[in-house]
């Protein structure tokens, strides 16, 4: 009864604690309260079983969390998030089967069906996990990965899976537990593996936010194979979470996620030529000091393009050059701007952007109407105008921030070539639109430049 | 024991969906770790399956401990850093003189 009344007074006080979050000045708070209600429910159950040894497992666990969370760089985040959902996932998974391979008699079919669905499911999110870490990180090629038959490789161990979980229901006990529990494990790790080698860079967020998803889940199925309160929870917490940051990051980037994971093929990027404007007639640049001092109102759009040059330092100080000259400067933030939700709006924190000058799509978009100038850098499918003329592309129908109805665009991207999607960005051809291709470290210095002192 | 569990599961679902709805996209990034930290929850389970296991089994019980630990700690971490980072324009200038 008391273990019950403290778990209710836990999963009450992570609420609050993400109730904190809803704005940046609580939110630090809100995050040590987590931390609070953490430690008083690690510290309830030492007191109850006691184990000695078990604390210096903690502490082995806990300095190898410290150095990772010291360590990983704002760039890293995502696959630094990415792999603590699989540690999640793979504890869930060994705490599972490890209940299931040793009963102590007599449990029910519940019992049985949970932890051997936990068991995959925690597999799953640990192998995909994995495997979308290692292409963030870059020690796996970050373009979509196909075997010939893998949607129905995917749909067979989806089916396969799902049976081996189900058969629980028809034989539960330890007899058979001993063949379907390994079988759950390699079905799941195979269909997690083939799941997530095929997704591409710019997909990450999704797949990212939806393994979030599965460890709560994963979570929650081991706290009814265990018989605890705290775990269904606090997994079911994570689960919504995970689930409504999936549902985000879809609508976002136009896909559907059964799309992304069942089958239906991602279209993978296509090396059109792209029509290159090179015949024309004075050097633009010319035009530039002239077109940057003139404008008043400014609009500055970031994307991954310039997380990927480190050129987030050099975009504060063309931030600050414009402020100083007096001008109004507004940083627009595509959902999918980074590799994972939220993630550009960090790495602008961290070279000192303050998030009072942060602007989400919705919020941003009727105000292109009235602005003097958009500068984008390492931007190009999140301003594309043919995600709202192109039928029938891949990012046909998906909310872009609607540059090109400002007055003037200069875009700051490496090159030409289309984005992640493959599709031509058309605003490279619209007549205000001025294109500087190269290194945005090279390039917004000399933006900067221009403004500068004179 | 099981429609307590199933019905402590919903209740944090709706509940949870209407608090972290609200979230702001500024704040996912962290908001994503901070789940992280909270999936950590598992830790619960590991110590009590650990206590519980027979010697054999220990290697892997004990391994969870640790991996669910790495997730409290390296969740509630990260978190820390990157909320830490977010400040507002008149906030700004103190802080750059400080620097």
């Amino acid at each position: 009864m008391l273990l019950t009344v403290a778990s209710i007074i836990i999963v009450i006080a992570f609420l609050a604690g993400i109730h904190l979050m809803q704005s940046p000045e609580t939110a630090v708070a809100g995050n040590r309260l987590g931390l609070a209600g953490m430690t008083a429910a690690i510290l309830l159950v030492l007191w109850n079983t006691g184990s000695p040894s078990a604390g210096i497992l903690l502490v082995v666990g806990g300095l190898i969390g410290f150095l990772l969370g010291q360590l990983v760089t704002m760039i890293q985040m995502p696959q630094a998030i990415a792999l603590l959902n699989g540690l999640g996932g793979a504890a869930s998974a060994l705490v599972s089967s490890v209940a299931a391979a040793y009963p102590a008699g007599g449990e029910p079919v519940v019992f049985w069906f949970t932890a051997v669905l936990a068991t995959g499911l925690g597999i799953l999110t640990l192998v995909g996990s994995i495997v979308a870490a290692l292409k963030l990180q870059g020690w796996l090629s970050q373009r979509p990965v196909f075997v010939p038959g893998h949607n129905f490789l995917l749909g067979l161990f989806l089916l396969t899976g799902t049976l081996s979980v189900l058969s629980t229901l028809i034989y539960p006990g330890r007899e058979l537990i001993r063949l379907i529990l390994p079988l759950t494990l390699v079905i799941f790790a195979l269909y997690g593996l083939f799941l997530s080698i095929r997704v591409g860079g710019a997909d990450m967020p999704i797949i990212i936010s939806f393994f979030n998803s599965l460890s709560g889940l994963a979570t929650a199925v081991t706290g009814l194979t265990v018989f605890s309160l705290l775990l269904t929870g606090v997994g079911a917490l994570v689960g919504v979470a995970g689930m409504i940051l999936t549902q985000i990051m879809c609508r976002a980037m136009n896909r559907n996620l059964p799309a992304v994971l069942g089958g239906i093929k991602v279209k993978p990027p296509e090396k059109e030529a792209s029509p290159d404007r090179t015949g024309e007639a004075a050097d633009p640049r010319e035009r530039l000091p002239g077109i940057l001092k003139g404008a008043q109102s400014f609009v500055i759009v970031p994307g991954y393009g310039m997380a990927v040059a480190q050129a987030q330092q050099a975009v504060k100080e063309l931030i600050d050059a414009l402020q100083v000259a007096g001008k109004e400067v507004k940083i627009a933030i595509h959902p999918v701007a980074g590799r994972m939700p939220g993630h550009m709006n960090v790495l602008l924190a961290e070279v000192g952007i303050p998030y009072d000058m942060l602007f989400e799509l919705e919020t941003i978009n009727p105000k292109f109407k009235n602005t003097d100038l958009v500068i984008a850098v390492g931007a190009c499918d999140v301003i594309n105008p043919a995600a709202n003329t192109a039928e029938g592309t891949p990012i046909y129908g998906m909310p872009i921030l609607e540059v090109s109805q400002s007055r003037q665009v200069i875009v700051c991207n490496l090159d030409s070539n289309p984005g992640y999607s493959g599709v031509p960005n058309t605003l490279y051809q619209e007549p205000h639109t001025l294109t500087l291709w190269g290194d945005a470290l090279e390039t917004i210095p000399k933006l900067t430049a221009m403004i500068g002192p004179g | 024991m099981y429609p307590g569990l199933f019905i402590s599961l919903i209740a944090a679902a709706l509940l949870g969906y209407r608090v972290i709805s609200s979230v702001p996209p500024l704040l996912h990034t962290p908001l994503m770790s901070g789940m992280n930290a909270l999936s950590g929850i598992i830790v619960i389970g590991a110590l009590t399956t650990y206590a519980a296991s027979p010697s054999g089994a220990r290697i892997w019980t004990g391994l969870a401990v640790i991996v669910a630990m790495i997730n409290v700690v390296g969740g509630f971490l990260v978190t820390d850093r990157m909320l830490r980072m977010f400040h507002r324009r008149d906030e700004q200038t103190g802080e750059l003189e400080g620097d």
